[in-house]
């Protein structure tokens, strides 16, 4: 029986096989690391003697706390500062790799790692972010750790884990195109409303189908990146021409013989025909429309033109009752259509949504028009590189003509460690992963979106896709 | 790692399923660079109303959280789990628990035990019928007992001898040093590095 590309990575980065119910134990090719979920995993090592074992499969960047403004002053928040104060430190310490603030390559660590070439198919990455599933787009094992774990890659450069269940989900449609206006944001969320929160528990999901071979590199990451919200620790694609054109060239890609052996190689990490996976989900992508959220976690999301749900006609009681607790906080009422939702906020970027071709989709809306007077909204590209590339091509000046705040590159309102928040009771349409309560700021409410529904929403001031503006 | 055989507490019903780790503990409080004290934290946002179930006596002594499917989704944040244990809770209970959040718990001997929903409902009802009810958890027989009612969990087997003995994971994968070291040796050149 063939293997699944899952089970192939997994298999070629065995150090050991467990026995009985032992954890089998894993290889680290790329250990990310950023200041919040590293000082204490550093604080182990110091405590126990021992060193970073791998420095050099080893890069830090600052992203979570840094703020979007004022980038050349000191960090105000005094806490922040002395997060971001004690990475330096340790990576100093310890011999690790830092792109600090203001640095040409800094940024959120999980656009930084693909747009330097680090993240190659078949590789494991890891870092003390549930984010990381970004990285499987790639065809690599890429998955959130805690600090604990952190410590111990940082210690051993491996990880004991048992092995995961796979999951194929397969997005079909006639031609393998989406609809205008569907993006991979929006095959994601519906992947999430349809399995749910914890659908992917125990499972590395693989997305396969026409749909998914005609993404961009950028689009796939968009899809892996939300894996975690489906409850998978990890999501796969397999690589392919479009994975090999991205990375060539890429600073840290292989050159020359290498880089031919290893797409050599690379071409090998694809399911095989005869593998079989424990379970398989089906999305028909020609049924696929803008999608938005309307509750309080991921999985709480509906297509933009239907209305918000009725709790009363949910059967399952624990589900009627989040349902129910999730519109008291949204401050929805059931039946209202979607598109009359009004927001405050529109928040472009993020790790799901940060990278230049969701802001030139944003860019393309925004192109001529306004944002609503009733709507602030922020742009905040996902790197220096990134930021560098839009201001090239000119897009921070259509948003900021469109009445726009263009930032500096960093996590930002996608959890609000850094000044940008929503205000207890705002309301934003966001292009990042999360809707949970307070995620964007205490009492802020939030609705998860594509780049192009934050554009058009950001023009109509009320949820929308950008057909509604013609 | 502090060795965990048994424990006996006041059971908390937290009757929410989806409790991810951002209401766990927000962000705000993941700033510090500290390993303790995150108690403060923990539930912080739900804390901030009175009728929360930990702000009434005898559930603010609690010690073993009764919750609802899908318990520590969402964020990787290990501090979800040390605000847990730094609050006095032992053990947490749930019907379907997040991948990450899971490992977390072991790593810190925090048990995450797991049940059939139905347990969680039948545990529910008593907890809220007699609010100070101390519930005892045996990780070597895998047993969850509350007054009259008791309960089976699971947990694998790995996870459970590892937090029976309280062994270190550092200490255990470095006996195999030298197969790391033979790993190493063997992988391709062309692998990228990031100095």
């Amino acid at each position: 029986m063939g293997k699944t590309l899952a089970e192939k990575v997994w298999d070629s980065h065995l150090v050991r096989r467990g026995e009985g119910a032992e954890p089998d134990l894993l290889y680290i090719d790329l250990h990310l690391v950023h200041e919040v979920t590293s000082p204490q995993a550093f604080d182990g090592l110091r405590l126990a003697g021992r060193p970073v074992r791998r420095p050099d499969l080893t890069l830090a960047t600052e992203d979570h706390n840094v703020p979007t403004t004022d980038v050349l002053l000191p960090i105000a928040d005094e806490v922040s500062r002395t997060q971001v104060e004690t990475l330096r430190r340790n990576c100093a310490e310890f011999g690790v790799t830092l792109y600090p603030m203001n640095h040409a390559e800094q940024g959120i660590v999980h656009v930084v790692g693909p747009q330097l070439g680090l993240t190659q198919p078949g590789m494991t990455v890891v870092c003390g972010d549930s984010h990381t599933s970004t990285h499987g787009a790639f065809g690599a094992m890429a998955f959130g750790i805690g600090t604990s774990e952190v410590e111990h890659v940082l210690a051993t450069q491996t990880l004991p884990l048992r092995p995961f269940k796979t999951m194929a989900i397969n997005v079909n449609s006639a031609d393998g195109r989406l609809r205008s206006g569907v993006t991979s944001k929006d095959v994601v969320l519906a992947i999430i409303a349809q399995i749910g929160t914890g659908g992917g528990q125990g499972y590395v999901l693989e997305y396969r189908g026409n749909v998914i071979e005609n993404l961009s590199m950028e689009a796939r990451m968009t899809v892996c990146n939300m894996s975690i919200e489906a409850g998978a620790r990890a999501g796969m694609i397999a690589p392919d021409e479009v994975t090999f054109d991205y990375l060539q060239g890429r600073d840290h890609a292989p050159r020359g013989a290498d880089w031919d052996e290893a797409v050599e190689a690379w071409r090998e990490l694809r399911t095989d025909d005869d593998a079989g996976f424990d379970a398989v989900v089906d999305i028909d992508g020609d049924t696929l429309t803008p999608f938005v959220t309307w509750g309080t976690n991921p999985g709480q999301g509906l297509p933009l033109s239907e209305r918000v749900p009725d709790p009363a006609r949910i059967a399952d009681e624990n589900e009627r009752f989040a349902a129910e607790r999730a519109l008291t906080y949204m401050g929805l009422t059931a039946g209202m259509p979607l598109r009359e939702v009004p927001v405050d906020t529109v928040f472009v970027g993020s790790c799901t949504n940060g990278r230049i071709e969701d802001l030139r989709a944003v860019a393309d809306v925004l192109k001529g028009r306004k944002v609503a007077d009733s709507v602030r909204m922020l742009v905040v590209p996902g790197s220096m590189r990134v930021l560098h590339q839009a201001e090239d091509e000119g897009l921070n000046k259509i948003f900021t003509d469109a009445g726009a705040e263009w930032r500096s590159a960093g996590c930002s309102m996608c959890l609000a460690m850094n000044p940008d928040k929503l205000a207890p009771g705002e309301r934003s349409a966001s292009t990042s992963n999360r809707n949970f309560e307070g995620r964007q700021g205490k009492g802020g409410r939030t609705h998860l979106v594509s780049p192009l529904v934050a554009a058009a929403t950001a023009v109509r001031g009320t949820l929308s896709s950008p057909e509604d503006l013609d | 790692m502090e060795p965990f055989s048994t424990h006996t507490g006041i059971g908390v019903p937290l009757r929410r399923s989806n409790v991810d780790t951002d209401q766990i503990i927000p962000a705000a409080y993941l700033k510090r660079v500290t390993r303790t004290g995150f108690e403060d934290g923990l539930f912080s946002a739900w804390r901030s109303d009175e009728s929360f179930i930990l702000n009434k006596p005898p559930f603010d002594r609690g010690t073993v959280l009764v919750a609802g499917p899908d318990f520590g989704t969402g964020s990787s944040r290990e501090h979800a789990v040390w605000a847990l244990s730094d609050y006095g809770f032992r053990v947490v209970i749930s019907s379907r628990f997040a991948d990450i959040f899971r490992g977390n718990s072991a790593k810190q001997g925090l048990l995450a035990a797991q049940v059939a929903q139905s347990d969680v409902e039948l545990l529910w009802k008593l907890l809220e019928n007699e609010p100070g009810t101390r519930v005892a958890v045996d990780l070597a027989a895998k047993t969850i007992v509350a007054k009259d009612l008791t309960v089976a969990f699971e947990i694998d087997d790995y996870t459970r001898w590892r937090l029976l003995e309280g062994l270190d994971d550092i200490g255990l994968t470095l006996r195999s040093a030298e197969l790391i070291d033979r790993f190493e040796a063997a992988r391709p050149g062309r692998l990228p590095s990031t100095g």
